[in-house]
């Protein structure tokens, strides 16, 4: 009879005070925190509004906790999936280890459209141009010559019955710079906006004092439960922010929430029904304790992340315990020895990327791609998006892994058009153990318009990153975990099965010089001429206006000028 | 010059029942009138007005309807035996001694497009309250000269007449509840039912003017912008009304353009004071308690100030749960919906009585006001909008016009003429659609991403380029020009010195 009473007290709690009949929204806010090798802590926001209602045309119309903005797009355009991420600098894999979430510098958006979408072109144009009111960002600038459609690389992270990829489209803008403007739209968008709760640290100063900075919305329709007769929407904002703790710390690697955001933590959103603080607090080397955290966290969770067994030290801000003996949380980490080196082991899968060649002709573009694991061969797909004035020549493809020519089993390639389209070009790579794969392609450089270079053309032109996905097999076994129960930051990509798990991973990109022409050559050639022409119009005008008539020679030569000046001193009469 | 001409024509039926007609009639009934009223809007704009008048008696069926015990009743029982086009008037003239009106009463109003009207006081008294009642069910002056306020000189509009929607092919409705302090109070608010109950009626009424689309949300830590002011004697807090045009701006911030659609947004906020600044209520200008505890923006929206009763024991848990009471709301949400569209219902004499309009909350007569005044309106936007596009196309003489958009501009102008004349042949609804087509079609020439102006080099910086040119070449010139006239002057000199 208790266990009963108790149930139906649990099934009234979670019903909430809400109504049955208009879709039931939910709140899940997380800060996760993790120490990075060199000193640096990389902090991931993830605020996760779930919302029990299909955002069909028009069907839904009264909003909660879910953004109106962002409800009304999806319902408007009939976008199924939404990726939008804004982000300053560059998450150096090789140091910092494979990221939660890694986004290429710039702006970057992909969205899946729903089949009942006729012209996909033309609501992509006007999704990007909505968004970038919305988000104060260039995307506007996103047009058929960054567009591409890929054919591998995108697969829908929400539910999705059909991966027609004409329904994908993919843009980035590498020369997007991020800056206050878009914090400040994509706060507004939190249920409590940045008054309570985690988002309180989200302080524009401090955030982009740092040297990666990655602010993204994900929307997705997910299984509303385990049986997914039903579609619930899932809005994702996450902000990654990577401190130099070491540097701005006087060389020591100690930091705490104050140190890096100028806030503490005084209460949890009151609309949020999970809000929690993971702190990375994993062993390293097998040296156990070798950093304390303080205050004491509400447990301690072990879970297999990324292929790595981790341990996370949780404060749960809905706790009362938490707040009962100071009002602020103020998460501290001290290292216990420190002069510790603690080297994190290298990613399995890292790349890098660079552009050779000299002369303002030609060129070539590099991509080295590392898979360090020991024993294990894994395919990866890699995609490039390079503009159509750098034209590729695929001829000169080359993929060479251990000395040997690697052929890929899967290319897709689609060639530029001259001020229409970039090139694609997508390759399913088979990556041997323990080896460096090098992808090599040569380019021309075109020339363009006068009209087509952008402000400041000597700085250069971007290439966009190219992205690699990979399924890398896992060290560790993994288990399948629910995704409403387990931490925001394991869940974004679904994991296939326990061997192996999900990973992005974006180059750095390119900067290329193209033929810049002198833009003030017009002008001085203007001036020139106009100098020229002035001088002879001066001269004939001279000509043509002077009166000429002849002078009697009264003053004579210069012998007789002098001869007059010698007279002047004698006192005689000039000639 | 285009509205110069404009000719508003209303058909009215004047029907008279047996013992009603008025002793000096000029000729027998049935028989035609005209009246016609200029509204002159500006020095160079004026609109005239035109009732065509029928005079009749009554059908034996209209006679069986007027025997109805109430007006109410025999409004209904009329409403099938009418010309049901827009804009057209019937008005039923009823014996003095009549029982059908109350008493103290001698026009009604019905919901649909008729009224009833106590004859009495010869054929001049009966013109007189026809042109009032007319007038009160198709247009006023001032209706006309509000929805022209563009082109009236500033100093001679109310402050009333700038209330008024601009006119627009559809119209976004947005709830907004303010949830300050989500810590101590948990609201919820039923929208979706109250939005099918109260304000689907009327947007389906409405729906032959715009589209409309309604949404709502819950907006959470919104503020209004002005600290409420403590009053010690009632224990309250108070809002004066100088400082209401603060409260809006940063609400604004948080309300989210309509960024999928450009259709003008009306907003109607419902905020919830916090804890600590309850009970909250706002103050007339003259320091009195404002009984709806609401007011609303001009071409904005409204907002209502919705109290929390304060927990009976203090003890109470947090957050407090509060239902909102969605009648109390919607009432006043209502009203300022009506206001907003201009379909207050004022200035009227007494002994006028109207009907209410019950669910659909608007009569007939007053969707053919709003039709009236917004195809009027759109006339006068659509010539504003060609004649700035002229007036672009006069500066720029090298632009360069497509066909799409030419043929826009011509289905704009014969849009609009056919507007006109509809208007003028009495048709409102074939008017209003043709007003609208001519709207589309202008507003889409006007920003066509051809037409922009700096699209173009300007003339003078032409000249900046060539100054290289210009001034070399100019020095002599100049020079030559000293010299004569320094040669000139001498020359007026010598003549001088030789005396």
């Amino acid at each position: 009879g208790g266990m009963l009473a108790a149930a139906a007290l649990l099934v009234l709690l979670a019903a909430g005070p809400g109504r049955a009949d208009t879709g039931r929204d939910a709140l899940r806010e997380e800060l996760l925190l993790s120490p990075l090798p060199a000193g640096d802590v990389a902090a991931t926001f993830q605020f996760r509004t779930r919302w029990d209602a299909d955002l069909q045309r028009g069907a839904v119309s009264h909003y909660r906790l879910f953004p109106k903005a962002l409800g009304r797009l999806v319902a408007a355009l009939g976008v199924r999936e939404l990726h939008l991420a804004l982000t300053q600098g560059f998450w150096r894999t090789r140091t910092w280890g494979q990221p939660p979430l890694q986004a290429p510098a710039g702006a970057e958006l992909w969205v899946w459209f729903q089949p009942t979408v006729t012209d996909v072109d033309k609501a992509w144009k006007e999704l990007s141009n909505i968004l970038s009111g919305i988000f104060c960002a260039s995307l506007n600038f996103i047009d058929s010559t960054n567009t591409v459609t890929p054919t591998a690389s995108f697969k829908p992270l929400g539910l999705a019955n059909g991966t027609d990829h004409h329904l994908l489209r993919y843009a980035v803008l590498p020369r997007e710079v991020v800056c206050t403007e878009n914090l400040t739209p994509w706060k507004k968008l939190l249920p409590c906006g940045s008054k309570a709760g985690l988002a309180v640290l989200l302080k524009a100063e401090r955030l982009f004092h740092s040297s990666y900075h990655s602010q993204a919305v994900h929307i997705r329709p997910v299984c509303r439960d385990a049986s997914c007769l039903a579609v619930s929407w899932e809005l994702r904002q996450t902000l990654t922010v990577v401190f130099d703790t070491f540097s701005s710390g006087q060389g020591k690697k100690d930091w705490s929430l104050f140190k890096m955001f100028s806030r503490t933590l005084t209460d949890a959103c009151p609309l949020a029904s999970e809000s929690k603080v993971y702190v990375d607090i994993s062993p390293k080397n097998k040296e156990k304790e070798l950093l304390e955290v303080t205050p004491a966290p509400t447990s301690v969770l072990e879970a297999v992340v990324q292929g790595d067994k981790r341990t996370y030290a949780v404060y749960d801000l809905l706790s009362p315990s938490l707040f009962n003996t100071s009002r602020s949380l103020n998460v501290q980490l001290k290292w216990k020895r420190p002069q510790d080196s603690s080297e994190l082991p290298t990613p399995i899968l890292h790349a890098h990327r660079y552009v050779s060649g000299y002369g303002l002709q030609t060129g070539e573009i590099s991509t080295l791609v590392y898979n360090t694991h020991p024993y294990r061969a894994f395919p990866v797909v890699l995609l490039e998006t390079v503009p159509w004035y750098l034209r590729l020549y695929v001829h000169t493809l080359t993929i060479i892994t251990k000395g040997k020519e690697n052929k890929p089993s899967y290319i897709h390639y689609q060639p530029a058009q001259d001020r229409r389209r970039p090139h694609l070009l997508e390759m399913l790579i088979q990556l041997p153990a323990n080896s460096v794969t090098k992808i090599t392609i040569q380019f021309e450089r075109a020339l363009l318009k006068w009209t087509e270079y952008p402000p400041d053309p000597n700085h250069g032109f971007y290439v966009s990153s190219s992205v690699l996905s990979a399924l890398v097999p896992s060290i560790i076994a993994m288990k399948d975990v629910d995704v409403e129960q387990s931490p925001l930051f394991t869940s974004l990509f679904p994991s296939s099965d326990g061997s192996s798990y999900f990973v992005r991973l974006y180059t750095e990109p390119l900067l290329v010089n193209l033929p810049t022409p002198d833009f003030s050559m017009p002008y001085n050639v203007i001036c020139l001429t106009c100098t020229v022409v002035a001088v002879c119009y001066g001269s004939f005008y001279n000509l043509l206006t002077r009166t000429f008539h002849v002078e009697e020679p009264s003053r004579g030569g210069l012998a007789k000028r002098l001869a007059n000046v010698i007279r002047k001193f004698r006192g005689v009469p000039p000639l | 010059a285009a509205s110069a001409q404009v000719q508003l024509a209303v058909p009215v039926a004047v029907v008279f029942a047996p013992g009603s007609v008025p002793g000096d009639l000029p000729r027998p009934l049935p028989f035609r009138d005209v009246e016609e009223m200029e509204i002159s809007v500006n020095v160079r704009t004026s609109v005239m007005s035109r009732y065509e008048m029928v005079y009749r008696g009554t059908t034996a069926q209209e006679e069986a309807a007027l025997d109805a015990a109430t007006a109410r009743e025999a409004d209904a029982a009329l409403h099938p035996l009418q010309d049901a086009s827009l804009g057209s008037l019937t008005v039923y003239v009823v014996p003095e001694t009549s029982s059908l009106l109350p008493q103290g009463s001698s026009v009604y109003v019905g919901k649909h497009r008729s009224a009833l009207v106590r004859a009495g006081g010869g054929l001049a008294a009966l013109r007189t309250r026809l042109r009032q009642l007319t007038q009160v069910m198709s247009f006023t002056a001032s209706s006309v000269t509000a929805v022209l306020s563009d082109r009236v000189p500033d100093g001679q509009l109310g402050p009333d007449t700038r209330r008024h929607l601009k006119s627009s092919l559809g119209y976004e409705i947005t709830f907004s509840l303010l949830n300050p302090d989500p810590k101590s109070h948990a609201v919820h608010w039923d929208i979706e039912d109250a939005v099918n109950r109260y304000v689907q009626p009327v947007l389906d009424k409405l729906s032959l003017v715009a589209n409309f689309s309604v949404d709502s949300q819950i907006l959470y830590y919104a503020v209004l912008g002005v600290t409420p002011r403590f009053d010690k004697e009632s224990s309250s807090f108070l809002l004066s009304a100088h400082s209401l045009p603060h409260v809006i701006n940063p609400v604004e911030a948080r309300l989210g353009s309509s960024a999928a659609s450009l259709y003008p947004v009306l907003n109607f906020l419902l905020y919830v004071p916090e804890r600590s600044h309850s009970p909250l209520y706002i103050q007339d200008k003259d320091g009195a308690p404002v009984s709806t505890n609401a007011f609303h923006s001009p071409r904005w929206g409204g907002i209502m100030v919705y109290n929390v009763e304060a927990p009976a024991s203090p003890q109470a848990s947090l957050p407090l749960h509060v239902d909102v009471d969605m009648v109390r709301v919607m009432e006043v949400f209502l009203a300022q919906l009506r206001l907003l569209f201009g379909l207050s219902r004022e200035e009227l004499p007494p002994e006028f009585l109207l009907e209410s309009p019950g669910n659909e909350g608007l009569a007939d007569w007053e969707l053919d006001r709003l039709l009236w005044a917004h195809t009027v309106e759109n006339i006068a936007t659509v010539s504003t909008t060609l004649t700035s596009l002229a007036q672009l196309l006069d500066k720029i003489g090298n632009i360069v016009i497509k066909d799409d958009v030419a043929s826009e501009v011509y289905q704009a102008v014969a849009s609009a003429q056919n507007a006109v004349a509809e208007l003028a042949m009495g048709h409102l609804h074939s008017a209003f659609q043709a007003s609208k087509k001519a709207v589309t079609s202008s507003e889409r020439a006007f920003f066509d991403p051809s037409l922009l102006h700096l699209l173009y080099f300007p003339d003078d910086q032409k000249f900046a380029i060539y100054i290289p040119l210009f001034l070399p070449m100019a020095v002599p010139i100049l020079l030559s020009l000293a010299k004569i006239v320094r040669e000139t002057r001498q020359r007026k000199k010598e003549p001088t010195k030789m005396d």
